[in-house]
């Protein structure tokens, strides 16, 4: 049984023995951004991609590509936002809500 | 041809540990445990056996290490008494729910306090809610018995659990007794090499041990280690079906000692037994009463059904607890046995005694009274007292 083919509708029978997992990586399939009670938003006119927000962030949830961050990966960002503490250019505003 | 012996209970199960040679044993000395490790350790350092002996801190780091090597893939084991099996308190539950075949070699020891060093069930019978598996012995003979058992019954697919085995602190432990060992070859084969399917160290498959559980998934995890105890009864069996082929020696979710005409029936685990089993033969020729032992050897998982029917048609039953669970009632083999004889309608009197606790010694005096209370509960149908204590000073009875 993959960790995938089990959530929160599995009986019993169908989760795995102690709850061990035998792959790597599921963490992706748990959707913590569901915890989230504030949003960062993100303006790319304001954003001089200087990439401080990338690191801070505990969730790994600023992807970067070719050098430069994209949006946000909502999936598992829980809005903590020390990405919007730290960004010297006020390019992340944290709004209520998800 | 069986090999002929005398050996204490330690040296009995430090002697199967040496047949099984397992992988990994971390371990911590506490009396009367101490000797098991002991000549375990001496065995490695003879070359006998090549056991990674891990020295800990602690009980609690004892049980941890046993929980990591088996998580990683290793045939584990330690061995603890009382206060140190409290302090594996908080692991005792991880191995059960982690599913992991571990083996615990316990020497039954009371648990402080007053701080005491002798035999009596009550760091077992605390531990009874962990998810092991229980299996106790009268003799010295049953220890060894039941150890070579222990990893066939915990690495079998259907149970996965791990298995304490139970022996009473000095009484079996430190007594020396004749004994017939399995050879070498034999007691290899019958436990068998150790092949987890999943494990940590396998470089083909990751894999991640004891994830956090939230409340969607808790539950369903506890139904399926029930489900594992379950199995665990019918995997019991065959063990033992499977060592008596082998070595002619019986065993079963309990022993049924003169029970095949008894009217009056003791229930005991431990090596109190073998006093019992003398009163028995004392009483029947004597006055040729009718009185029989039903000797508990698996605790858990609990056979309800079968006690109920192996009490059946009883007049009397005297239930006899090593340790106090301070419900000011029962004991916990009183509770639970009371509990199997309700369910099965048993009309029977029944008594509950403590006797044995912090060592307190037990005579075949003191089982010929308690056949004798059974007798006169049977006759005038009433429980004058139902939680009785054995060999208690008590101003009113002095």
């Amino acid at each position: 049984m993959r960790a995938v083919d089990i959530n929160e509708r599995s009986p019993w029978q169908d989760i795995t023995e102690g709850n061990k997992i035998y792959e790597a990586a599921t963490s992706r399939n748990f959707c913590t951004g569901e915890w989230r009670t504030s949003t960062p938003e993100f303006d790319r006119e304001k954003c001089k991609q200087c990439l401080l927000c990338v690191p801070v962030c505990p969730d790994s949830s600023i992807p970067v590509k070719n050098g430069a961050r994209d949006e946000f990966d909502y999936d598992h960002c829980k809005g903590c936002g020390i990405c919007a503490k730290v960004c010297p250019f006020g390019a992340i505003t944290m709004r209520e809500g998800k | 041809m069986a090999i002929r012996e005398r050996l204490s209970g330690n040296e009995a199960v430090a002697y199967a540990i040496k047949q099984i040679n397992p992988d990994v044993m971390p371990a911590f000395p506490i009396t009367p445990s101490t000797e098991i490790p002991q000549y375990v350790a001496t065995y490695i350092a003879n070359g006998e056996i090549d056991t990674e002996f891990i020295h800990v801190e602690s009980e609690h780091s004892a049980m941890s290490a046993t929980i990591g090597a088996s998580a990683a893939g290793a045939r584990a084991l330690t061995a603890t008494s009382s206060c140190g099996m409290a302090l594996m308190w908080e692991e005792l539950y991880v191995a059960a729910s982690d599913r992991l075949p571990i083996v615990l070699a316990l020497v039954n020891r009371a648990l402080t306090g007053p701080i005491n060093i002798n035999a009596d069930h009550s760091d077992s019978m605390g531990a009874r809610d962990t998810g092991w598996i229980q299996i106790y012995a009268e003799s010295n003979q049953e220890v060894y018995d039941n150890f070579l058992q222990a990893y066939p019954i915990a690495e079998n697919k259907d149970v996965h659990l791990p298995v304490m085995i139970c022996q009473d602190g000095f009484i079996t432990s430190h007594g020396v007794e004749n004994i017939l060992l399995v050879e070498d070859d034999k007691a290899k084969a019958f436990v068998g090499e150790y092949e987890p399917e999943h494990y940590l160290l396998n470089e083909k498959e990751k894999m991640a041990v004891g994830p956090y559980a939230v409340s969607n998934y808790y539950m369903e995890t506890k139904r399926a280690q029930r489900q594992a105890m379950q199995n665990a009864k019918k995997v019991i069996l065959d063990v033992a079906e499977k060592f008596e082929s082998m070595t002619g020696r019986k065993y079963g979710f309990f022993e049924e000692y003169r029970m095949e005409d008894a009217e009056y029936a003791i229930v005991i685990i431990g090596s109190a037994a073998g006093t019992c089993k003398a009163a028995i033969e004392k009483i029947r020729k004597e006055t040729g009463k009718k009185v029989g032992l039903l000797k508990i050897r698996v605790f858990r998982p609990f056979p309800e059904e079968e006690i109920a029917e192996a009490l059946k048609g009883m007049k009397a039953i005297a239930i006899m607890d090593r340790s106090e669970m301070f419900a000011a009632t029962s004991g916990p083999l009183g509770a639970e046995v009371r509990a199997a004889l309700y369910q099965a309608k048993s009309e029977a009197e029944v008594v509950n005694y403590f006797y044995g606790l912090g060592g307190r010694d037990i005579t075949v005096e003191d089982f010929e009274q308690v056949y004798a209370n059974l007798e006169e509960m049977a006759k005038t149908h009433t429980v004058k007292d139902m939680y009785k204590y054995i060999g208690l000073r008590d101003k009113e009875e002095m």
